[in-house]
């Protein structure tokens, strides 16, 4: 049977208020947002770390936190196994004795040693192990005390790039032979997309839209989620279809409403003088060109547009053949626009 | 042959008072560690030993331990007494080097990285065994720091010490004592030596100190 872990809590920390509600089974879930959004504060939660003011978490039956019926399972009986961002090993023990205090069980340590092919540093103490080291002892030793959901906190954060892509794919292999719920805090949408099936997005304390992870790419909710998505291109709309931030008219299909419109930075047509002052299309003031490893990113905005914030400067992302001076024209497609009520 | 006995009444009593400020600076330190209110007062009483004057504070334990005080008199009737013996010296040391144990132990324990302490709880250990697994030998160098920091302190205590004790030689004169009254004396070549020994042992005990770090890195 599947367990699903119900979380609906509230928490006031001074001006800062965390509202957070949402379910997950055993599909992986994965919290998105920027720094400080309430992430981690959520985390801490679910795993008695922190006591939320007020609300209801329960993994399955079993409930571990529930105001209104004075229910607070402390720390250690909750069976919430948490990956710390920093790995919090013990800095005084082995790999083995880290391990091995947790399980009490030599050869189980030993087969979890062998497991996560860190039998080499059995009987090295954190200081002396790389970060790769360290991140795989910690996910034994959480193996290790037998968790019902496992709770990722920015597993990735310390890693460089290859050991990144290592880890996340040894995390893959964990998640899938484990039968519970997990949840990974995330502000990377590339790694929550490729780890995740159901994504959250937190802002300010709150989580704000809740998708599986192909509708939230398609079709996110908000504006904050279209950023998170990597919607480099966001404007306010008028009632009759003008971009605000962008200085341009757009052509919006038929009972629009939306109050906001975002357009991913790979998605504009370069086009010619015979477009000029057409809706939909930007006569081009190049801003800066910033060269990426495998593309030509050019910063631009509307030719005369006098709006001063930041969403006035357009990015267009194109291929290393494109040269600046000849984008004169770009044009919006009004089908590739993302639509946002918020 | 100069008298050696204030050598051993020194150690004797700072032997004592470390034991006895050890338990209680621990107790203390990580009661007040895990204090939610009222830390910074609490704290304050604790430390004041710290910054009074010796005489004040030896005035303050002969009001508390004196012949005519409630603890005083409950020593009485057991036929004991706390001034002017070895005894009473060792409280009176105690109670100027509680801060020092007490403060070095709070140091130690609060330099215990929380997140350690919460992994530990999520991982389902108890509360004693976090204590006693982690929290204790992660803060151990800082604890045995204190520990012959508080040492070195009763070994130097000369103030409350004279007040509550006296100057009784063989039975309440310690080293620091010894030298004031060698020097009062005109004995000055006494006073030579017991300043040799005391600042042997005092570098021997901060070099010693110093070594402990490297001592745990090489483990």
């Amino acid at each position: 049977m599947m367990k699903i872990l119900k979380v609906d809590i509230r928490k006031k920390c001074g001006d800062f208020m965390l509202i957070s509600k949402f379910e997950t089974s055993s599909e992986r879930f994965a919290l998105l947002g920027a720094s400080g959004s309430g992430k981690s504060m959520t985390l801490k939660c679910i795993a008695g770390i922190e006591k939320p003011d007020e609300g209801f978490i329960a993994i399955g039956d079993r409930v571990l936190f529930d105001s209104s019926a004075k229910i607070n399972i402390p720390c250690r009986e909750r069976k919430v196994g948490y990956l710390f961002q920093d790995y919090a090993l013990f800095p005084h023990m082995t790999a083995f004795d880290n391990i091995n205090l947790i399980c009490r069980d030599p050869e189980r340590t030993k087969a979890l040693l062998r497991r996560f092919n860190i039998e080499n540093c059995a009987s090295l103490r954190p200081a002396k192990m790389s970060g790769g080291q360290c991140q795989r002892t910690a996910l034994a030793r959480m193996l290790a005390s037998d968790p019902e959901v496992i709770l990722l906190d920015e597993p990735f954060s310390a890693l460089d790039n290859y050991m990144h892509t290592i880890i996340e794919r040894e995390i893959m292999d964990i998640l899938s032979g484990f039968d519970g719920p997990s949840v990974l805090v995330s502000h990377d949408r590339n790694e929550v997309y490729r780890m995740c099936g159901m994504i959250g997005v937190m802002d300010n304390g709150s989580v704000i839209d809740v998708q599986d992870k192909e509708g939230f790419f398609e079709h996110p909710a908000t504006v904050v989620s279209a950023r998170l998505t990597g919607c480099k291109n966001i404007t306010a709309l008028t009632d009759d279809g003008f971009a605000s931030d962008w200085g341009i008219q757009l052509e919006l299909p038929n009972g629009c409403h939306a109050k906001f419109a975002g357009y991913r930075a790979h998605f504009f047509e370069l086009v010619g003088e015979d477009q000029k002052g057409k809706p939909n299309v930007f006569e081009v003031k190049v801003e800066r060109v910033i060269e990426d490893t495998f593309s030509r990113v050019i910063c631009f905005r509307q030719k005369g547009n006098k709006s001063e914030s930041p969403d006035s400067l357009l990015t267009y992302i194109t291929g290393k053949d494109t040269d600046a001076c000849d984008v004169k024209f770009l044009k919006v497609d009004p089908s590739r626009l993302i639509l946002l009520e918020r | 042959m100069m008298d050696l006995s204030p050598l051993w009444t020194t150690f004797k009593i700072s032997l004592a008072a470390t034991v006895f400020v050890f338990v209680t600076g621990l107790l203390l330190a990580w009661g007040v560690t895990n204090l939610k209110r009222g830390r910074a007062l609490i704290d304050a009483v604790l430390s004041l030993p710290l910054v009074l004057p010796p005489t004040v504070m030896g005035f303050l334990i002969l009001i508390s331990v004196g012949a005519n005080s409630a603890v005083g008199k409950f020593l009485d009737a057991f036929g004991m007494k706390l001034v002017f013996t070895w005894q009473g010296a060792a409280v009176a040391a105690a109670v100027v080097s509680f801060p020092v144990m007490y403060r070095g132990i709070r140091g130690a324990l609060e330099q215990v990285d929380p997140t350690v302490i919460q992994a530990g709880r999520t991982l389902g250990l108890s509360e004693f065994k976090i204590l006693r697994k982690v929290i204790f030998p992660m803060a151990a160098p800082g604890i045995l720091a204190s520990v012959v920091l508080s040492f070195a302190r009763c070994l130097g205590e000369f103030g409350a010490t004279l007040m509550v004790a006296g100057n009784i030689p063989g039975k309440t004169q310690t080293m620091s004592v010894a030298v004031y009254t060698a020097m009062q004396g005109g004995d000055r070549e006494l006073a030579y030596k017991w300043v040799a020994i005391i600042v042997a042992y005092s570098l021997i005990i901060l070099v010693g100190l110093n070594c402990l770090p490297s001592l745990r890195r090489r483990r």
